[in-house]
């Protein structure tokens, strides 16, 4: 076992194994610190799952299912929970890669990566094109002609395909992926500059985020507005996850242990569940200081919103808190299928959008009720889970027969956390 | 901090709040019965004074509807919401009361777009109240929400301006379409516009929504004829009569049921 393994799984083994004249570079590098070898954090899987789904019930119409998901009770959703889980997993791995290897092998490494979810993302984005255009040949509802003018665009597909590979036109629903791919792109820098202070590069992260509110940066969308996650913005909780898994997540656990963090949190997510009541019980604003609502509203999640920040951390650190590392459930069978989606968490999360245009499809085109949306949504996190099983498969049996060097370097690849 | 932003956070129920709420008391015994809906979508905080005055002086009500092409029904025109809505608002306003329903419909127009053209539309037109149905355009292009809503905010006040309630609309429920459209920043801008103004927020985004939960209507029908265009634009009306009715806080003595 490596350390990488308590992260990323058996499946990195071989990583490890691939260089094993690694330079055993950390004395030389005192500033980040890994977490010590021991049992494998089975948590960051667990939740990275959980977030996997949520996200696919989140794309799915509005069911009964829909009231599982966190955004109906605080501020913040399964969105922060991914983002920050990938830098963490990113930080981890690539960051031992960057001790052991150094930064060029570290830095190629990553950009293979990040060619893998640029793939992924124009994989999805063919399947949208599949269905946009048949729904423009065959739906002809007269009350929705008006809305019938978003296939427009399929006239230009010239522009438009081009635009997509340039990741500015994106699709409802496809706009994690790209998010993601700016962080990888920039996750060299940030665990170089880690590697030499990573306090230094948590505050200017938190620089670069303040100087966003207050100079307006974003990255311009096609054919109109801007990137719906404001990459400038949610640097921050990916690098902050980097820090955490370098060594941060130990510095602070004093601070995290602490009853007055402890009740901090509570009382933020209580308030926070509060202001999401009012949103489903209008009669409950009227309780609600002008004041504070004027202050507060609009809660924005492009630019990733104080507010929301602040309620991801109240969850995190009330979760680590009450969910210790070695606690029991987190082997037991009814967790499996999160931590295996979790754990190829890429894969999942693809498959978690082609399966929330799919669910969409059926309920389109075969029937719509209740049932059948319930049906839809479980189905589809069965799938997922099977599916999960069956990479993992691959990487335990299947590719054990493989060269070793390519089942090493391929597996380091996963391990990346997508 | 500087309000560039979506808020893309669900300002408000339009996503969820019909699954729990499906139990409520159903409003409106008059409307067939796929019509049916729950009172609180029919219910605003925000009053239409004008309206109110208007009826009580027995002065005509005179409404402007402002909207878009899913304002009307291709090639049946007399079954579209705002000729509903007529026909409601003058079986239940008494019989001496004069209504008069006008259309304004500017298609393919963005809000900016719309808002541009109100202070000439309202020197030609002097409207009791203003139905300004919005939104669409907008979210098909993907306009910046934040302009969007200052679009709006531009518009409603250019129409309380001018002398006249206003009630705003927001966008159809299209099931079909729901992966292509992002529908929730401009609904959520919308309710808050709505709110900051204290103007009543007609929420055609989750009465559609509810209606085709329930079962009332199977939004998801590619069926080319008009029939359930006809079927849903009737209830749209009639949802919209009394929406009208109620935030205008009219006495059961000034309705005829």
């Amino acid at each position: 076992m490596t350390i990488a393994d308590q992260v990323t799984g058996s499946t990195i083994a071989g990583t490890a194994g691939a260089k094993p004249a690694g330079t055993k570079a950390r004395a030389a590098a005192p500033a980040i610190t890994l977490p010590a070898i021991g049992e494998r954090e089975l948590r960051l899987d667990l939740f990275r799952g959980l977030a996997l789904w949520l996200i696919f019930i989140d794309h799915l119409p509005p069911s009964l299912l829909t009231w599982f998901t966190i955004r109906n009770y605080g501020l913040s959703d399964a969105t922060e929970i991914f983002i920050f889980i990938s830098g963490y997993t990113a930080a981890f791995v690539y960051g031992r890669a960057m001790l052991e290897s150094g930064v060029l092998i570290a830095t190629a490494r990553i950009l293979r990566r990040v060619w893998q979810i640029y793939v992924a993302h124009v994989f999805l984005f063919t399947i949208f094109l599949a269905e946009i255009s048949y729904v423009a040949t065959r739906f002809e509802n007269p009350l929705y002609t008006e809305e019938m003018g978003i296939m427009d665009f399929l006239k230009q597909p010239d522009v438009v395909i081009v635009q997509a590979l340039l990741l500015r036109f994106r699709p409802v629903n496809m706009d994690v992926l790209p998010l993601y791919i700016v962080l990888m792109l920039a996750l060299p820098l940030i665990l170089w500059s880690m590697k030499w202070r990573p306090d230094v590069t948590l505050g200017l992260s938190v620089l670069l985020y303040a100087v966003t509110w207050e100079y307006d940066l974003y990255l311009s969308a096609y054919p109109n507005g801007f990137w719906a996650f404001n990459p400038f913005a949610w640097q921050l909780l990916f690098v902050f996850g980097a820090w955490c898994a370098l060594g941060g997540a130990r510095r602070m656990s004093g601070i995290l242990a602490s009853p007055v963090t402890m009740w901090i949190s509570i009382a933020y997510l209580i308030a926070a569940f509060y202001v999401t009541l009012t949103w489903y019980v209008p009669q409950l604003s009227q309780f609600m200081p002008k004041r504070i609502e004027q202050w507060m509203y609009p809660i924005d999640k492009t630019d990733l919103d104080v507010l929301r920040f602040a309620h991801f951390l109240a969850l995190a650190a009330l979760t680590v808190r009450f969910l210790p590392r070695d606690w029991p459930g987190l082997k037991s069978r009814w967790l499996r299928p999160l931590i295996l989606c979790g754990q190829h968490s890429l894969e999942i999360f693809c498959l978690g959008v082609f399966l929330a245009f799919a669910g969409h499809f059926v309920l389109a085109e075969i029937s719509g009720g209740p049932v059948m949306h319930a049906l839809i949504s479980l189905s589809g996190i069965l799938i997922m889970w099977a599916v999960a099983w069956v990479i993992s498969w691959y990487k335990r049996v299947a590719d054990k027969s493989g060269a070793k060097t390519k089942n090493a370097v391929g597996n380091a690849d996963l391990a990346g956390g997508g | 901090m500087k309000a560039k932003v979506l808020l893309s956070l669900v300002l408000l129920c339009g996503n969820l709040a019909a699954p729990t709420a499906r139990a409520g008391d159903a409003a409106s015994a008059a409307s067939p019965a796929a019509c049916e809906l729950p009172s609180y979508l029919l219910t605003s905080e925000s009053q239409l004074p004008k309206v109110a005055e208007a009826i009580k002086a027995g002065k005509p009500l005179d409404i402007l509807v402002i909207g878009s092409r899913s304002t009307t029904i291709p090639s049946s025109e007399s079954s579209s919401y705002p000729a509903r809505m007529e026909a409601i608002l003058k079986e239940k306003l008494p019989p001496s009361e004069p209504v008069h329903v006008s259309v304004e419909i500017q298609s393919k127009r963005t809000a900016e777009e719309t808002a541009s053209t109100f202070v000439k539309l309202m020197e030609a037109k002097t409207p009791t109240l203003v139905i300004w149905q919005t939104g669409t355009v907008d979210a098909i292009r993907s306009i910046d929400p934040d302009e969007f809503r200052s679009a709006v905010t531009d518009g409603v006040v250019a129409l309380q301006k001018a002398g006249a309630d206003v009630v705003l609309m927001n966008l159809q429920y299209s099931p079909r379409t729901e992966t292509m459209i992002s529908a929730q920043p401009f609904l959520d801008n919308m309710r808050v516009v709505a709110q900051e103004h204290d103007v009543p927020l007609f929420d055609r985004f989750a009465i559609m929504r509810q209606w085709n939960e329930q079962g009332q209507f199977d939004l998801f029908n590619p069926s080319r004829g008009p029939e359930l265009a006809k079927q849903v634009h009737d209830c749209l009306g009639r949802a919209l009569a009394q929406f009208v009715i109620d935030a205008a806080h009219l006495e059961p003595a000034q309705q005829q049921n």
